[in-house]
């Protein structure tokens, strides 16, 4: 028997359980890539005059090229340039998810303990969460490039453009399959893994940024850093200009490396255990964890330091950008103008990165606030509430938590752009003011986002989850970030929350809109309040 | 108050296909030890979870410690103490942080208490929840419910998981619990144990009451079982009214008899000179099987009728 007996078997269960999992990961994002190459197809059919001004805008914009590399004036590059990120985040993601479940999960739930006792050799379950998450992204590869097909771009760049977000899952199933064998619990390998993926953004990011434009501003070659990282590899590959395959053998080099990195420890450890030993804590509690809100603080404090580090360093990254902003000029100014006005080009480009600073701690907002499902669908809200504690105020803690997270982390960023920028601007005090402003005039929306998902939390518990994160979805891609270049009508607009946000300090705050947010956020709430007042608890059997 | 709990045709449905509770009837006096027997799924958890008021009662009236479960949750649960049957708790929290949470949460938490607990239970409490073994996290629960000096105390399934020694810990703490007073609805699967502390007991079956009352009081309404041996042939034994199960062979049988027809049965067994006999009360277990034995027979599996038989 070889460390890999058995691979293949639970390859089988693997994709039994993931049958609807992955099916919805690769045909959601083919459709959505499908769906704005379409649009964007659409519009530069009937203004091709317009597809070079375009092009340039986001190659002559340090704050654009964060977002990809550009190579010369295509749909279907323009398409990646707006799309790709996007699509490689959740290809990483996605595969993250597959790896971590089949490995680090399965072991910590026990289950794995029950297949080691068969036999199933030591490696057989990373040999096959790998194999199940390459599969997903080759389906994934295939899908994006027809989607783009469809849409009516050329074959090679499509499928070039498929594989090469593919191929940032492909990376990222190596990473997690080491994260797994490193720490020791489910949320402690996913989280390494997310920040891996946080600093290949970086990476890719800062290399795109501080690379070099042509004279026709059509191209950007990028800068050392964006080779160090999978997402800036995928870019490399140029798809609908250059098409070039060699960057793909880095993707696959990290996969095979990674993979083998993780098989040697996995020979080195403890089932149930992970590389590093679990440590022992306190005998008796603190003061500040006896109360709900204390041990919502103390369950959620290590995602929030997560989150508050990738924050700070975006924060520091794009305030020292504004010297760059200020000194733009021409097409590129435009994409500004419509955020703010051209009167202040850099209020509007801060007012866009506080927008974005306040979509990312919406998403943290989310996940804190899913875990009072989890509480209930896991039990360990039943000791809870067996003592003294109201269903009232095990909501109001991981509310209160939520708004005291949201408004440190929007803060945090705020501080570190006024940092960063008030090095390269000056005038520290008044940029203070400014940002701090439109930092705290997003969390209205934030809330309404979070009062949302507590409605859904209490009223359809077993579709909360899966429904939470569609609404976070939409909000985003009806919002002010995606709405206007996707040509969406706006009272599909209004719809998001986001649309509501002043743009400030572009804009000065105006006390309607915000006054409107937080009652819908309140009328949620009340909702939320009376289903919860109602239900039976959804306990484990 | 004398009475605990009083639940009378307690009905909870889950959907519109499943009945978990059917009427059920359960009372529980202020100061005794009341043991909750059933087989798996009869309803013993979705009854204590009714009790916390984590569940809304679709029929029938519930009255613990004298209020509405569900109206008053937050002030009757001062006043008690809750061990779940299945334990889950926060694995990055140690064993001692959990305690001191809970007991807090309550707000009834005896730190001299807590301490002696600790000790007796022998709990490692500086060890993540998810280092410990199914028994430890039990013991976490244990001590967390038994630290708060309250009227009554829900245990669902508290030892299932402990071994022979900290399962003697755990019926020493109980008595001493009786002993100043405390009332307790244990449910259990382990009938020694129920037997060694429980002054009554309501068995539970398909989310109805089957029976309750003292042993006595089921003892009395079962089959006292009966070796004996005679010098005469014992083949009229099968005849008489009252005798089920025989079995003869020449001078020595094994039968049980109905309660009210053993002084009967006796005066035969004088007529037909009896060398040696041993009587036997039933025990919790056959009472208990009896009960489990009509649901399985029901569900058409004869198995486990069979041994029952051959005790």
């Amino acid at each position: 028997m070889s460390g890999f007996t058995g691979t293949m078997r639970l390859v089988r269960l693997a994709l039994r359980r993931d049958r609807i999992t992955l099916p919805a990961w690769t045909l959601g994002m083919a459709a959505f890539l499908a769906a704005t190459t379409a649009m964007f197809e659409d519009s530069y059919t009937k203004h091709p005059e317009l597809l070079a001004p375009d092009t340039q805008i986001v190659v002559e914009n340090p704050g654009m090229r964060v977002l990809g590399l550009v190579t010369g004036p295509t749909v279907g590059g323009y398409t990646m340039h707006r799309d790709g990120l996007t699509l490689a985040v959740l290809a990483a993601l996605m595969s993250v998810f597959a790896v971590v479940r089949h490995t680090r999960q399965s072991e910590e739930l026990g289950r794995e303990e029950m297949l080691g006792a068969g036999v199933v050799g030591r490696y057989a379950s990373i040999g096959a969460a790998v194999i199940v998450a390459l599969a997903a992204n080759l389906v994934l590869a295939g899908l994006l490039g027809l989607g783009m097909i469809v849409a009516g771009q050329p074959v090679t760049g499509s499928l070039v453009a498929g594989i090469s977000i593919a191929l940032v899952g492909v990376a990222f199933t190596g990473v997690a399959a080491v994260t797994s064998q490193l720490a020791s619990t489910t949320r402690g390998a996913t989280g390494l893994a997310a920040a891996a993926l946080g600093a290949s953004f970086l990476l890719a990011a800062t290399g795109n940024m501080l690379g070099t434009v042509d004279s026709a501003a059509l191209r950007v070659t990028s800068a050392w850093p964006a080779w160090l990282s999978p997402i800036g590899w995928s870019q490399q590959m140029r798809p609908f200009a250059d098409n070039l395959w060699w960057p793909a053998g880095l993707s696959a080099l990290a996969l095979g490396l990674l993979t083998s990195g993780a098989v040697l420890l996995a020979g080195r450890r403890d089932v149930g255990r992970g590389m590093w030993p679990e440590r022992r804590g306190a005998a008796r509690a603190r003061p500040s964890l006896l109360s709900p809100s204390g041990l919502v603080w103390r369950l959620q404090r290590g995602a929030l330091l997560g989150w508050a580090i990738g924050l700070v360093g975006f924060g520091l990254v794009f305030g020292a950008l504004s010297e760059q902003i200020g000194g733009l000029e021409g097409a590129a100014t435009e994409w500004y103008a419509a955020f703010g006005g051209d009167a202040d080009l850099l209020g509007a480009y801060w007012a866009s990165m506080m927008q974005v600073a306040g979509l990312a701690v919406a998403a943290y907002v989310v996940t804190l606030l899913l875990r009072l499902h989890h509480d209930e669908a896991q039990g360990t809200l039943e000791p809870v509430l067996g003592t003294a504690v109201s269903r009232l105020r095990w909501l109001s803690a991981y509310a209160v938590n939520a708004l005291v997270g949201a408004a440190l982390l929007v803060l945090l960023f705020a501080v570190a752009m006024v940092i960063a920028g008030g090095m390269v601007l000056g005038d520290t005090p008044s940029l203070l003011r400014d940002l701090v402003g439109a930092a705290l005039v997003q969390l209205p929306a934030i809330a309404v986002l979070g009062a949302a998902v507590l409605a859904l939390v209490m009223l359809l518990p077993r579709w909360s989850v899966g429904l939470s994160w569609v609404l976070v979805v939409f909000a985003i891609f009806v919002g002010p970030m995606f709405g206007p270049s996707l040509g969406l009508p706006s009272w599909l607009m209004d719809l998001s929350p986001f649309s509501h946000v002043p743009n400030a300090p572009a804009v000065s705050i105006s006390p309607g809109p915000v006054v409107a947010l937080v009652a819908v956020c309140a009328a949620l709430a009340g909702v939320a309040t009376l289903a919860m007042r109602r239900r039976d608890l959804a306990l484990p059997a | 108050m004398t009475t605990a709990i009083a639940v009378s045709g307690l009905v909870k449905d889950f959907g519109s296909r499943t009945r978990a509770l059917d009427h059920l009837d359960l009372r529980v006096e202020a100061g005794e030890v009341h043991g909750f027997l059933g087989p798996n799924g009869a309803g013993k958890t979705t009854t204590i979870r009714v009790l916390l008021g984590m569940l809304r009662a679709d029929g029938g009236h519930v009255e613990l410690l004298g209020g509405d479960p569900w109206r008053d949750a937050v002030a009757l649960h001062r006043r008690l103490a809750y061990v779940p049957g299945e334990v889950n708790l926060w694995p990055n929290l140690t064993g001692g942080e959990v305690i001191d949470l809970l007991g807090e949460l309550r707000g009834t938490l005896d730190a001299s208490r807590r301490e002696e607990l600790v000790e007796r239970f022998q709990l490692d409490p500086t060890k993540k929840i998810r280092a410990y073994s199914k028994g430890n996290r039990q013991k976490v629960a244990l001590v967390a419910a038994f630290s708060s000096e309250v009227e009554l105390y829900l245990l669902d399934e508290p030892t299932s998981g402990l071994d022979p020694l900290m399962e003697a810990v755990f019926q020493d703490v109980v008595q001493e619990l009786r002993a100043d007073g405390r009332s307790i609805l244990l449910s259990s699967h382990i009938l020694s144990e129920v037997e060694a502390l429980c002054d009554r007991v309501t068995i539970i079956r398909a989310g109805r009451a089957a029976e309750s009352g003292t042993f006595d009081d089921l003892r009395h309404l079962t089959r006292t079982s009966v070796v004996v041996d005679t010098t005469r042939p014992l083949e009229p034994v099968t005849r008489w009214p009252g005798v089920h199960d025989a079995r003869v062979h020449g001078g020595h049988a094994e039968f049980s008899v109905d309660p009210g027809e053993l002084n009967r049965v006796l005066g035969h067994l004088v007529d037909l000179e009896v060398r040696s006999m041993v009587t036997s009360p039933p025990t919790l277990e056959e009472l208990f099987l009896r009960h489990y034995d009509e649901d399985i027979a029901g569900r058409g599996a004869g198995a486990v009728a069979e041994v029952v038989r051959a005790r």
